[in-house]
């Protein structure tokens, strides 16, 4: 079901309640480009063709514990470039852990919204990673690096 | 979940179509993943709520289990589109939300990815024999550079020594929590039987 567009960008939005390991944006935090030369390779920029909503339960306790180790800053950011920015702010505020609907909101950041289609574009090279059905393919091509 | 109903779901679980020689695709079998992932989640507590990774995930029968069992987020990594399109199946089938797959070669990971990224790490890795010689210790190596409380993996029994000095030399505690025979069903044109056992040490290492 379509339910809207991001603004300013021309990717579809979907709302579904199965699963299928597209990847989530916690996911995205993790990865970084390996390609040589590269010293931080992070974030790495998201081109969406297609992003969807997935409803998954809350879990309270796992997104508390999982704050602290983001890198709260990209996390917001890509957010934003998706549309899906939630008004998160770009600091993290202390007594977090107290705060429901605050938890709630990255738990949609970090667990609900998926790539389907795209590509990761390393910030430093520019090598392009494609991500096909939801799978990133962080293979560095040979020819090409 | 009991350890059956675990066993009896990780059966559903598709395996390789046609499994991959230089990439030792052998499937874990349900019997002995459930095992582990009931191990690692009932002594140890190191799945519920943890952000869970498994290297060389092939079909995914870890991944799978781990998720039942309540990982915060469980990632799939496979060199092998193949095997990581029949992961997605099967993760499709069991109605998963929180798995992710990730292609990548683990044996060409540089130093600095992904280091410290998950909680636990649980695999059964290639065992490194036939052309693939030593790279049972690469992905152990990856695997305790990315964990950051515990590694859970499958190495054959003959190399515990090995497997015990490259732990001291880089610092982490192991113990072997099982000796397991795997039955390793004829896959290949090369095996002559219709299935070998092997014994194979089922290990954790700690990082903390």
């Amino acid at each position: 079901m379509v339910v809207g567009l991001g603004p300013g960008s021309s990717f579809f939005t979907r709302h579904v309640g199965t699963g299928d390991g597209n990847m989530k944006l916690l996911t995205h935090n993790m990865l970084r480009s390996h390609v040589t030369g590269v010293t931080r390779g992070f974030p790495l920029i998201i081109r969406a063709d297609e992003v969807k909503v997935n409803s998954v339960d809350f879990n309270r306790e796992f997104v508390s514990r999982m704050i602290p180790k983001l890198e709260w800053e990209a996390l917001v950011e890509t957010a934003e470039t998706l549309g899906h920015g939630s008004g998160l702010p770009r600091e993290l505020l202390s007594g977090y852990e107290n705060d429901e609907e605050f938890l709630k909101k990255v738990h949609h950041v970090l667990l609900e919204v998926e790539i389907i289609e795209g590509a990761l574009k390393c910030p430093e090279s520019g090598t392009e990673f494609p991500i096909t059905r939801g799978i990133p393919n962080m293979l560095i091509n040979e020819e090409e690096s | 979940m009991k350890l059956k109903e675990l066993e009896s779901c990780l059966q559903q679980v598709d395996a390789f179509e046609n499994p991959k020689l230089r990439l030792e695709q052998y499937p874990t079998r349900p019997h002995i993943a459930a095992c582990m992932l009931y191990t690692i989640h009932n002594t140890f507590g190191e799945i519920e709520d943890k952000v869970v990774a498994d290297l060389g995930c092939g079909c995914g029968v870890l991944s799978i289990g781990a998720a039942m069992l309540g990982a915060g987020l469980c990632l799939g990594f496979d060199i092998d589109e193949d095997a990581l399109e029949i992961f997605r199946t099967n993760a499709e089938e069991f109605e998963l939300t929180n798995i992710d797959l990730v292609q990548c070669d683990i044996c060409s990971l540089p130093a600095h990815c992904l280091v410290k990224a998950v909680d636990t790490v649980i695999m059964n890795p290639p065992f490194g024999t036939k052309h693939n010689k030593g790279m049972d210790m690469m992905f152990l190596k990856t695997a305790l550079q990315m964990a950051r409380t515990s590694v859970y993996s499958l190495h054959k029994t003959s190399t515990r020594e090995h497997i015990q000095k490259k732990a001291a030399d880089w610092k982490v505690k192991m113990d072997v929590v099982a000796e397991l025979r795997y039955d390793l069903p004829a896959s290949y044109k090369f095996h002559k039987k219709k299935s070998v056992d092997i014994d194979v040490d089922f290990i954790r290492f700690s990082l903390d």
